[in-house]
Order: C-alpha cells, then sequence, then structure tokens
C-alpha cells in the first residue's frame, strides 16, 4: 500500500511542528510548544515576575533560555523605572539568570548581535517587535508576560498554527529604496491588519541583495501588519552573519515547494519610492515627494527598526559636511553599546555631532514616548522607528512620520520632510 | 457564563498605547495605570466606566505593543468582557491568558450604541441588546479559550495543575 505522503509546510509550520514533536500541523490548530528563548524588558518582565509567583512558580526550569533585556526606560528616566529594573535584576540574581543586559542596547538588535537566536528556534518575547528575528530564520513572536511566565516554568507556551501569506518581492531597488520603504510599502499593502494572525515568509530575488541588517528592519514590522511572525529563508547571508558565533547548533528550514499559502503578493522594488508613513497608522503610506510642505521639529533615527550599523552609515553620508535646520532637533539612538563603538570609530558620531545631532545611549527612549525626546503639543517628528500611533511620542496632538534612515537625515537637513536626493544634490 | 452591563462603543483599530499609554508604564501597579485607560481617546471613560461595564469596538482591537498591563487595566476597572468585529493577535491571547473574555462579533459593532445594557452569554454564543431588545450570535469560544476564562486565567490554570489539565497527554 502506498503511503500517504505527509502535508507539505511552510517555514512557520514547520518550525512549529517540529517544536510540538509533531510530523505535521495545520493551520487553525492549538498547539503546546516548546521554547527556545524567551525574552521580557523592563516594562513587561515586572508582569511576568508577578504572574510567575502567581501561579506557583518557585525556581524557572531552564534559566539558560531566559532573556531579560532592560531597554526601554534605560538608562532609567526615574525612580519607578528604576524599581522595575531592580525587581527585573533581582529575579535574574534570583534565579540564576545569566542572560541579563541592562543599557548593552535594545534586545531586538542586542540578541542577533550576541548569536543567541538563530535559524528554526521558537523564540517568543514579552514584545511586539520579538519578530524581528524572523530575519534569521527563526520563528519569532511577540506574546504577553504570563506566556513568558508560563514558559519559564514549564519550557512551553500555548501557540495557534498561524496561516502563511508568501511575500516575493522581485527587481533591483529604485535608488534610494531601502528595507524600510519596502516594508512600509508592504505593510500599506496588507493594511494594519491584513496579516493578523498569520505568518508572512519572505522571498524573492530583491531580498537576495540585501544585508542581514535590512532584513531585521523588514522582519521588524510584520507586526504592523497584524503578524505573528515573519521570516526569512536562510542563506549565504544569513550564514555569513552566523558564522563562527553563538551556542548553536541552529536547524536550517526551507519551506516545501508546494507548501500551502492563504496569499502570495508580489512587490516589484524596481517600481517602489521612498515613502514616509504619516499619522496616525503604518499602513498611511505616502511617497515622500508628496509631503515635501510638512515641517517638523524632531527628527528620530534609532530604535530596534532602524537603529544599526548600515543604518547610522546612510544617515552619516547624507549628513555630512551639512547642518541640521534651525529650530529642528536631531537625535541619534545607536541600537547597542557595540553599534556605538563602531560608529565612533568609523568617525559617524563626529558627523552627526557636527551637523548638530545629539547622540543618545541605546534605548527604545522616545519611539513610545519613554525617554530622551518627547514630542509637545502640535509637534511633528520624522522618525525610523515602526509606529506612528496616536500620542505614542508625546502630546495626543504630536505627529509621527516613519521613514528611513536616509529621509529621516535628509529632512532633519531641510527642516521639513525632504528626499535625500534634493539634499545631495 | 454570562455577564450583563453598559456598553461602551469605541471605533477601529484601537491600540495598546491608546487603552494604556506607554508613557505611564514605568509601574507594574495596575491599580495605578487603571485610571489613564483609553484617556487620549475618551477622557471620560476610566472615571466613569463601572464594574460589569462591556467594550463594544470595530476591527483589530488592540493592535501594537504585547503590553500585557492592556487588558490589565480593563480587567482592574472591572470590565467584564470587550465585544469587536476582530482582535489583534497579542491582545487576543493576553485577555485570555488574565481571564478576560473577548467576543468577535460584527453586529454588535453596527447595533450597539454607547450607554446601551447588554447581556453576553459565553456558553451559547449569544449577545443580548437589552435596551434595543434585540440579539446578536457570536462562534462559541474554542475548548481552551473556555477554559482559561473558567480558570480565571493562565497564572491560575497552571497552579491548579499545569498544562495537563487542559491538554492532557501532550503536556
Amino acid at each position: 500500500m502506498k503511503k500517504a505522503a505527509s502535508r507539505a509546510m511552510t517555514m512557520a509550520e514547520k518550525i512549529l511542528a517540529r517544536h510540538a514533536r509533531r510530523k505535521e500541523l495545520e493551520p487553525g490548530e492549538l498547539i503546546l510548544a516548546e521554547v527556545d528563548l524567551t525574552m521580557a524588558n523592563d516594562i513587561t518582565a515586572p508582569l511576568a515576575i508577578r504572574a510567575f509567583r502567581e501561579a506557583g512558580g518557585k525556581r524557572v526550569l531552564r534559566p539558560e533560555r531566559i532573556s531579560l533585556v532592560m531597554d526601554h526606560f534605560t538608562p532609567n528616566k526615574d525612580i519607578p523605572s528604576a524599581e522595575q529594573v531592580r525587581e527585573s535584576r533581582e529575579f535574574a540574581r534570583e534565579q540564576d539568570i545569566r542572560l541579563y543586559f541592562e543599557t548593552d542596547g535594545i534586545a531586538h538588535a542586542l540578541l542577533p548581535e550576541k548569536a543567541l537566536v538563530g535559524p528554526g528556534q521558537l523564540v517568543l518575547g514579552a514584545d511586539s517587535h520579538t519578530c524581528t528575528y524572523g530575519a534569521l530564520g527563526a520563528f519569532a513572536s511577540g506574546v504577553g508576560s504570563t506566556d513568558i511566565a508560563a514558559a519559564w516554568i514549564t519550557g512551553m507556551a500555548w501557540l495557534r498554527v498561524p496561516g502563511s501569506i508568501k511575500l516575493q518581492y522581485k527587481g533591483k531597488p529604485a535608488p534610494w529604496v531601502t528595507a524600510k520603504d519596502m516594508i512600509l510599502n508592504t505593510i500599506a499593502d496588507l493594511g494594519v491588519e491584513g496579516a493578523n494572525y498569520m505568518a508572512l515568509e519572505f522571498h524573492g530575488e530583491a531580498l537576495e541583495r540585501i544585508s542581514m541588517e535590512a532584513r531585521f528592519t523588514m522582519a521588524n514590522m510584520v507586526i504592523e501588519a497584524g503578524a505573528k511572525a515573519g521570516i526569512f529563508h536562510v542563506d549565504r547571508i544569513t550564514l555569513d552573519y552566523l558564522q563562527g558565533d553563538g551556542p548553536g547548533p541552529w536547524e536550517i528550514i526551507s519551506a516545501d515547494p508546494d507548501a500551502l499559502y492563504s496569499d502570495v503578493r508580489e512587490y516589484d522594488t524596481s517600481r517602489m519610492s521612498p515613502v514616509v508613513a504619516v499619522p496616525h497608522s503604518p499602513a498611511n503610506v505616502r511617497p515622500v515627494e508628496e509631503l515635501h510642505k510638512v515641517e517638523i521639529q524632531q527628527v528620530v533615527i534609532g530604535s530596534c527598526t532602524n537603529g544599526r550599523m548600515e543604518d547610522l552609515r546612510v544617515a552619516a553620508r547624507v549628513l555630512a559636511g551639512r547642518k541640521v535646520a534651525s529650530h529642528t532637533r536631531l537625535l541619534v539612538i545607536p541600537a547597542t553599546r557595540s553599534t556605538y563603538a563602531q560608529a565612533l570609530r568609523e568617525g559617524l558620531v563626529q558627523v552627526f555631532l557636527e551637523a548638530g545631532a545629539v547622540v543618545c545611549p541605546p534605548s527604545c527612549g522616545p519611539c513610545l514616548g519613554g525617554h530622551l525626546g518627547i514630542l509637545a503639543k502640535g509637534e511633528r517628528c520624522v522618525s525610523t522607528t515602526n509606529r506612528n500611533f496616536l500620542g505614542r511620542m508625546g502630546h495626543p496632538e504630536s505627529e509621527i512620520y516613519l521613514a528611513s534612515p536616509a529621509v529621516a537625515a535628509a529632512s532633519a537637513v531641510a527642516g521639513k520632510i525632504a528626499h535625500p536626493r534634493e539634499i545631495l544634490s | 457564563m454570562t455577564y450583563e452591563g453598559k456598553a461602551w462603543v469605541f471605533g477601529d483599530d484601537v491600540d495598546t498605547d491608546q487603552i494604556i499609554p506607554a508613557r505611564y508604564l514605568n509601574t507594574p501597579e495596575l491599580s495605578l495605570l487603571a485610571p489613564h485607560c483609553l484617556e487620549d481617546l475618551d477622557p471620560e471613560f476610566a472615571g466613569a466606566v463601572r464594574p460589569g461595564d462591556l467594550l463594544v469596538a470595530g476591527r483589530n482591537f488592540g493592535c501594537g505593543s504585547s503590553r500585557e498591563h492592556a487588558p490589565g487595566v480593563l480587567k482592574t476597572l472591572g470590565v467584564a468582557a470587550v465585544v469587536a468585529e476582530s482582535f489583534a493577535r497579542i491582545f487576543y491571547r493576553n485577555s485570555f491568558n488574565l481571564g478576560l473574555p473577548l467576543i468577535e462579533c460584527q453586529e454588535a459593532r453596527k447595533r450597539v450604541e454607547r450607554g446601551e445594557r447588554l447581556r453576553v452569554d459565553l456558553k451559547t454564543g449569544r449577545l443580548t441588546n437589552v435596551s434595543k431588545g434585540e440579539s446578536y450570535t457570536f462562534k462559541p469560544l474554542p475548548k481552551f479559550m473556555m477554559e482559561l476564562i473558567e480558570a480565571g486565567g493562565l497564572s491560575a490554570l497552571l497552579r491548579a495543575g499545569g498544562w495537563t489539565r487542559a491538554w492532557g497527554s501532550e503536556a
């Protein structure tokens, strides 16, 4: 008798099947899966610690699979935030959790840099931008504090198996079209809930040419379309990035060629243009050229979306020998300490300072209205971050415009939203 | 499991920054956070909402961050359930993990007005608009979600016997 062939699976399905110790599974199923690494930050860890105690937790199951990254309000902006960090630090010490980081940088830049995440893993973080690690071929997803507490105690999490949408990027990106522009265009196409409960799978020749840093930018923002995860397939660029690093061994997972997708979308990157997401939705995307009259008071270059070396290099290229417009503030926030150090070695920090920027310590900072650059009523900010929700960076009547580091740097020089081409010509 | 209370009506894409702005999240104490719930959208809400009241909203309720403080403050204010056309996924799991039931219902948003009295029956999947004298149906919750609600959340479920209670031999 002919044995039934096992069901063809997407990357998300395969990774989850392995972690649920199942041969196959289908979208919509609820599973219990083993988690390789959890992450919680200074805002979500204190709630997880409370849930841990409430659930009767005494000792965490595997401390080596737990990371705590204090990045949102650190260096602590006030007494209550310092207390949250103290509580987390003491918990790490009590439970022998070695992967505790404070002032080292933003989790989603730091954990890949430390080679703590990799292909084939199931990573859950109490932070919605945990999806960033999908750039490395992992299934990485944002969950809540109680989920994290449950994984601390049992090593497991409940998950609903998502359907997958295949995204195909073709062509050679048009001039000044960066990873940020590609993902903003994608979110505009899918809508803010177009991928709700779904996994996005990234494919196509245009992505073969982009760096790991650019891939992190794209995977980072899949949550803005509601996605549960955004997964890149592993190629030479991924392997070069991981080379010789970290605890591995990683498991390289590819989608079956005949896997079933809920939808397939195609994007021609040669026809894209640099874009800006205007208030108050990341899907409100417009070409930069349409916004050239919008005056701004602040520019932020940084965050888990765009605070890596490639981002700082392109910003420096636009800013070199130029000045930030009067009545405009430019904040540059390297995502991690080692990014900061590298920017210093390459002379980028000098470029920023000479242009009139302030270079801040690694932190989520203004992205979520925490500290370091809060907006007053009526102020507008061009930001390389990932959310432009109402009131997120300060006053409910302030406005956030999301853009690439190149557009952000050009806008800082112009004092209004500007295309880098205008500044460099 | 039935709940009855007054309706508070909101629109589409109510994000977690609106439910509880991050600028207040320097404390995990939900009782301190609750007075700021939805303040940028409706400054009256946190002061006027009463235990047992229900939220009715449009699409993608709870989108944005993973902060469990969002369903946490709604629960602290005594909100019995949220009825929306659809929910963002992290908010969905966080709510059930805390024992706050979410109901996906298309009709409610179109018909229910602020202040109307609603009755929800989780088991039968019926939402009654007492004020208008009409009712709407919704798909009953998956078994595991019902177990979370009955247990009072995931922490309570784990305390009462771990995953095995809900998952049997798989755990």
